[in-house]
């Protein structure tokens, strides 16, 4: 139970800095209404796990990556929020292309993601 | 230490998410990842849309609250497998109570957040007033 708790927290340590930095850099380099850096990193993380899952690495590799490093990368609760956000502002096309963009993009990339790795791992 | 805070809470988010995991086990419907994405959408309002407005507490602090610990707890790259591992089982139902669920309750749970947040800073704002 201890080394699964230190393999989660190692993973975990750098996806939530690259989250962090990446949000930072786009939303610098690209300011914009729509939350375009959540977007492209739960998309990005959903087709990185579904690859890790089919790549059947052991299961320290998908504590440290999966549950650690993809699980912090990605989030839900930042992703809810810029969807209220937009609500409020009555944003009503940003909102729901938000929606859709990440329910599809995030859903169709795990299975882009698992279809790479069952056919080239 | 802007970046240590970050790390650190995000670790601790991380673990609560892991440990939750392990403490709830429903074969069939992934309820653990649905119960901590809902649960964080409310959590993370709180953070942005009340803590973030009380003087005292610095933006090291809320950034390291929300971007870390409930940015690291809640998790979407977990959701799209579990949701895409159910289409492949051919559990249509299932699948789109999983993703419904998720839709309309992280919507709700978030908004909940931004509106118990309001009656809080109101509620200080009187508080303040008198």
């Amino acid at each position: 139970m201890l080394i699964n708790m230190l393999l989660v927290s190692v993973g975990a340590v750098f996806g939530v800095l690259a989250r962090l930095l990446l949000s930072n850099w786009m939303k610098t380099k690209w300011p914009m209404q729509f939350p375009l850096a959540t977007l492209c990193i739960n998309v990005s993380g959903s087709f990185l796990l579904g690859l890790l899952f089919a790549s059947g690495l052991n299961s320290h590799f998908q504590l440290l990556i999966g549950t650690g490093f993809m699980g912090s990368y990605t989030t839900f609760s930042t992703f809810k929020l810029e969807n209220i956000e937009l609500h409020l502002k009555q944003k009503y096309r940003l909102f729901w292309s938000y929606i859709g963009a990440s329910y599809i993009l995030g859903i169709g990339c795990a299975a882009l993601g698992l279809w790479v790795g069952n056919t080239y791992f | 230490m802007y970046y240590v805070w970050v790390a650190l809470f995000g670790v601790l988010g991380a673990l609560c998410r892991y440990l939750t995991g392990v403490w709830i086990v429903s074969p069939g419907f992934p309820l653990a990842t649905l119960i901590i994405n809902i649960v964080g959408c409310f959590l993370l309002a709180i953070v942005m849309k009340y803590l973030a407005e009380l003087p005292y507490i610095s933006k090291t602090i809320i950034t390291a609250l929300g971007t870390g610990f409930v940015g690291s707890f809640t998790t979407f790259s977990t959701f799209s497998l579990e949701s895409i591992q159910l289409i492949e089982k051919h559990w249509y139902g299932t699948a789109a109570l999983y993703i419904g669920a998720s839709l309309i309750g992280g919507l709700l749970s978030s908004r909940f957040g931004f509106y118990v947040s309001e009656q809080w800073l109101n509620r200080r704002r009187n508080r303040h007033a008198h």
